[in-house]
């Protein structure tokens, strides 16, 4: 358990000796950042292998750091974090993977990448508000120079977009915070303290530390109608960070709203509980039926995790125990399979086709040229409908489950949700890679692609195989995640403690 | 011995998928034969099944049941009773027919194997797991090779069909799931056997009732729509033709055969035990809803000059006397209960003729295939004529499969309708009057078929070198025709399986 904390200094020295290495080889930085990776993940699995389920946050590090705002270097973990940091771990690793022909300044890449993976540890660790934000702040500089400088399609307005929304929602969460740490006597940002103190604001102010805590949280949540960055921000990355956007930092700011905006101001959550709802749910149908429409392949996935995190967001707003261990379930396995999603559009077949126009793509015949890629794609393709047997299933199951306790018409909107991802889903999946019929035999052979490598695959496999077993056993993440929610602080605002 | 029969009953055809998975450079030949190997284990180990199955014990047989997923109280559960082993039997006799009828296609046959033998055990899973999620996952995965099999083998616009067949029913799934998250948030079970008690002394009935509103018939609706649109029934009905006539021959008879039992199957496993009331309240309007797939079905089916879509068509037909025997009970089954007499003999006609529809539509759908390969592609109405002089043999066969369809006595098919008939008769008169509509209609158009395409002077696509059946295209034809002889003479091979257990529904018709 004590181990915990090492991943995030293991990932920031990782990222200082890739930039070393990168400045020698290449091979080298890469060598160096998949060791980092695969440690880190290797921490969090051997920890959570000790892990023993409790109500409540389970402390490994807690000194004073600024004494004078009474601010505590304080590391934590309970059984949500503890899916998240799992999640962190395979979605770090099968980036690497995935980033393997990166040529161009391949240490600063990876430097950047590790040093963003860091601040994504040491979020989901942090059980201080004010620890909390300076890692989400480290996770999120990052992103802009990966996109930036090694992204595609309008990178510059793509990076620039993403950083500007990314600010403004810490804007509000930083105006948020300090409003309730300085109503509350500015004595302590840890979480508790700030909750404890919270009971005794005024209505008015509960309403609007939450709106300014949940809504800055939520716009990297992809919150319909604050998404709007993650299609294009996700386009325009480099595949590594789109499978780290997509699969990572948006979970971020699910998690802040999980963890900070929902216990610590419960009052003002119930009042906003409906419109988060509604949202939740416009987003899900309007983020998918946008997917249907889309020509270019990356974009029906970038549109499809907002779809697909709208059910997170539902989960949370459902805010019962059933609806939101789906909710967090949920996070883990969008970040597994649009990790694999992104990483066959944007790797395996960009970068070899160099085109991701759906029109092009469907006269290529990929699924005989590039069989593997087909493979991994109609996997993760079935598991983004929420076909049974892959992770979506259970958590959306389990968000329509506790949705229905609280609002069943929310329930019949999400199910329509669960249609039109279908649709979009099946109809990337048609056109991309089966756009033609199979050759009959003596037909002429059509030139090769470059083979898919070694790494794609390791990285490729190594989601699929999380997806399916979590699809299969989506207990051995329930079993950490319902105990934890039924911690005093979450009990507050979740009705229903057994599900 | 405690072997787990039936986990491998559905496994084995994976195992065997997973295997042709491996062989990258296996020669053809011994790639079909291989699949054709593992489909047929279906066959011995439904033998297997049907030796130890004794049809008068209460309840299910040769259970497995271990806990699964604690957190959401699942089980990985599979049981038998007559009517899966009914189906089992079934899923045994099309799908290696089905492959045999493919045995000529030359292209990438290690895929076409590979992704019938999923379809085949998801098939074998659907009709023995008791569990929603168990069965769900069947019942979805089923579509995935189902998919690809019509899109990547079948005709020109083959992607349409496939991507609508497919749309249709996830879209109906949306909405079962829908229906079960409401069930599983009101009684924390997805047992189909835990619901069936529940639902039996009124308990889901009521905590459902804590909804509000409509909500409660929302979630009979959604389930209704799930299941429905996978039957089809009318007018859920649209994707059927184009999947059905743009599918290679193998996957049609498959589809027809057995995956359009599965909707069936969903009504009598689920629909019907654990929402009785609901189901009642509706039959009335179902009945008419099932009634306009006997008729329309069939008179759609005489306006077709497409073979393929005809039988098609007729497929429509034939399963909605099934459901027109469930609703026609359903609605009768008020407090007091309806005729047993005529109840059980609808029941058991609607069980026999799953059985029975399977084999001879499929045995269609494979002659169609023969004049398919012998004409290049053709198979209008009008571009045969004669076939019977060019090839007897082949005519015979196919003569035997049509009149079994159109339910000649002494053949499988008149069994089971006139069960139907007879059962609907005696509980909704005027609906069995009106049903008679849809059997001229088939008497009709199957005559039709086979006068202009078998009778005559030879013309069209029959001219030329039009040799008999040869060699393996016996192999699927023989046995089916083979069964509908026999089981047209001996239904009760296959009444006995299920008699007891339709007594035992048509007692416990009684609504509370």
């Amino acid at each position: 358990m004590n181990a915990l904390p090492c991943t995030i200094y293991v990932s920031f020295t990782g990222a200082l000796l890739a930039l070393v290495a990168g400045s020698r080889s290449a091979a080298l930085a890469r060598a160096v950042a998949l060791v980092t990776a695969v440690t880190a993940l290797a921490l969090t699995l051997v920890a959570a292998s000790h892990f023993v389920p409790a109500p409540g946050l389970q402390t490994l590090v807690d000194r004073p750091w600024v004494d004078s705002l009474g601010v505590h270097y304080h590391l934590a973990v309970d059984g949500i974090s503890l899916t998240l940091l799992v999640l962190t771990g395979i979605a770090a690793t099968a980036g690497v993977l995935f980033s393997w022909n990166v040529q161009e300044r391949t240490g600063e890449f990876f430097a950047l990448f590790l040093a963003l993976i860091g601040g994504v540890y040491g979020v989901f660790l942090s059980a201080d508000a004010f620890v909390f934000f300076v890692f989400y702040e480290i996770a999120i500089v990052p992103k802009y120079f990966l996109v930036a400088r090694w992204g595609s399609t309008n990178r510059e307005y793509g990076a620039m977009k993403l950083v500007l929304y990314s600010f403004a929602g810490s804007a509000l969460v930083l105006a948020g915070l300090l409003w309730a740490y300085v109503a509350g006597g500015g004595q302590s940002f840890a979480l508790g303290d700030l909750a404890a103190a919270a009971v005794h604001f005024p209505r008015i102010e509960q309403l609007g530390m939450f709106a300014l805590v949940f809504l800055g949280f939520a716009v990297l949540a992809g919150l319909f109608p604050f998404h709007t960055w993650a299609p294009t921000g996700h386009v325009a990355a480099p595949t590594a960070a789109s499978m780290l956007l997509a699969g990572v930092v948006m979970k971020l700011g699910a998690y802040g709203c999980l963890r900070i905006a929902l216990p610590l101001f419960p009052v003002g959550f119930a009042f906003w509980q409906p419109a988060i709802g509604w949202l939740a749910v416009a987003g899900i149908v309007y983020a998918g039926a946008i997917a249907l429409v889309q020509d270019d392949f990356k974009f029906v996935i970038g549109y499809s995790s907002v779809s697909h995190m709208g059910f997170v967001l539902l989960g949370l707003a459902a805010a019962n125990v059933r609806a939101v261990s789906g909710a967090v379930l949920q996070m883990f396995s969008h970040g597994i399979i649009a990790g694999l999603l992104f990483a066959v559009v944007g790797r395996m077949v960009y970068d070899r086709t160099h085109t991701r126009k759906l029109a092009d793509l469907r006269t290529m015949a990929l699924y005989r040229r590039l069989p593997f890629a087909a493979g991994s794609f109609v996997v993760a393709g079935l598991a983004s409908m929420g076909l049974p047997g892959f992770s979506g299933f259970p958590a959306e199951f389990a968000i329509l489950i506790g949705t229905w306790k609280t609002s069943p018409l929310w329930a019949a909107i999400a199910a329509l949700g669960v249609l039109v991802a279908a649709a979009f889903t099946l109809r990337v999946i048609q056109v991309s890679f089966f756009g033609t019929a199979p050759a009959k035999p003596g037909a002429p052979e059509l030139a090769p692609l470059p083979p898919i490598t070694r790494a794609e695959r390791a990285g490729a496999l190594l989601l699929i195989a999380t997806t399916v077993l979590i699809g299969l056993k989506p207990d051995l993440l329930l079993n950490w995640i319902i105990p934890s929610l039924q911690s005093p602080l979450f009990q507050t605002v979740l009705k229903g403690g057994t599900p | 011995m405690n072997l787990p029969l039936l986990s491998l009953l559905v496994f084995t055809p994976w195992l065997g998928a997973g295997l042709l998975a491996l062989l990258r450079d296996a020669r053809p030949a011994a790639v079909r034969a291989l699949a054709l190997g593992f489909s047929l284990s279906t066959l011995v180990l439904g033998g297997a099944a049907l030796a130890r199955f004794d049809p008068a014990a209460p309840g299910f047989q040769l259970v497995e049941r271990h806990p699964w997923i604690g957190a959401l109280n699942i089980h990985y559960h599979l049981g038998l009773d007559g009517l899966s082993l009914l189906l089992v039997l079934l899923t045994g006799l099309i799908a290696p027919a089905g492959l045999l009828a493919a045995w000529r296609d030359a292209r990438a046959p290690r895929l076409f194997g590979a992704l019938f033998l999923v379809l085949q055990g998801s098939a074998l899973g659907v009709f023995l797991a008791l569990d929603f999620f168990h069965w769900f996952l069947f019942w979805e995965l089923s579509l995935v090779p189902v998919f690809f099999l019509i899109k990547l083998w079948g005709g020109e616009a083959a992607g349409r069909a496939a991507y609508r067949f497919v749309i249709y029913t996830l879209g109906g799934s949306a909405f079962l799931l829908l229906g079960f998250a409401a069930v599983f948030a009101a009684t924390g079970s997805l047992d189909f056997g835990q619901l069936a008690a529940l639902a039996a002394d009124g308990t889901l009935t009521a905590r459902l009732a804590h909804l509000g509103g409509f909500w409660p018939q929302v979630v009979f609706v959604g389930v209704l729509l799930g299941v429905a649109v996978k039957v089809p029934l009318y007018p859920f009905h649209t994707w059927l033709p184009p999947a059905y006539a743009e599918a290679p021959t193998g996957v049609s008879m498959f589809l027809t055969g057995v995956m359009s039992k599965m909707g069936v199957y969903a009504f009598l496993r689920i629909l019907w035990p654990i929402f009785p009331a609901p189901l009642h309240a509706a039959a009335p309007c179902l009945l008419v809803l099932a009634l306009a797939g006997v008729v329309l079905g069939a008179f759609a089916a005489m306006r077709q000059t497409d073979l393929k879509r005809m039988v098609a068509y007729s497929s429509v037909n034939h399963v909605s006397y099934c459901l027109l025997a469930l609703f026609a009970v359903s609605a009768a089954s008020g407090p007091g209960g309806p005729a047993a007499g005529a109840a059980s003999a609808a029941l058991g006609g609607a069980l026999l003729q799953l059985f029975n529809h399977g084999l001879s539509a499929a045995a269609l759908f494979c002659c169609v295939g023969v004049l398919e390969a012998r004409s290049g592609g053709r198979r209008d109405l009008d571009d045969f004529g004669g076939v019977r002089t060019a090839a007897p043999v082949f005519a015979g066969l196919c003569g035997i499969a049509m009149f079994s369809s159109l339910g000649l006595p002494g053949l499988n098919g008149f069994v089971g309708e006139f069960f139907i008939f007879r059962g609907v008769f005696g509980l909704v008169p005027w609906v069995a009057a009106v049903a008679c509509l849809g059997l001229f209609a088939t008497a009709f158009f199957l005559l039709t078929f086979w006068q202009r395409v078998f009778h005559g002077p030879r013309a069209g696509a029959a001219l030329g070198d039009w040799p008999d059946l040869q060699g393996v295209e016996f192999a699927p034809l023989v046995p089916l025709a083979t069964l509908m002889l026999v089981l047209g003479v001996l239904p009760q091979l296959l009444t006995g399986l299920f008699n007891p257990l339709v007594a035992r529904w048509a007692a416990a018709l009684v609504l509370p």
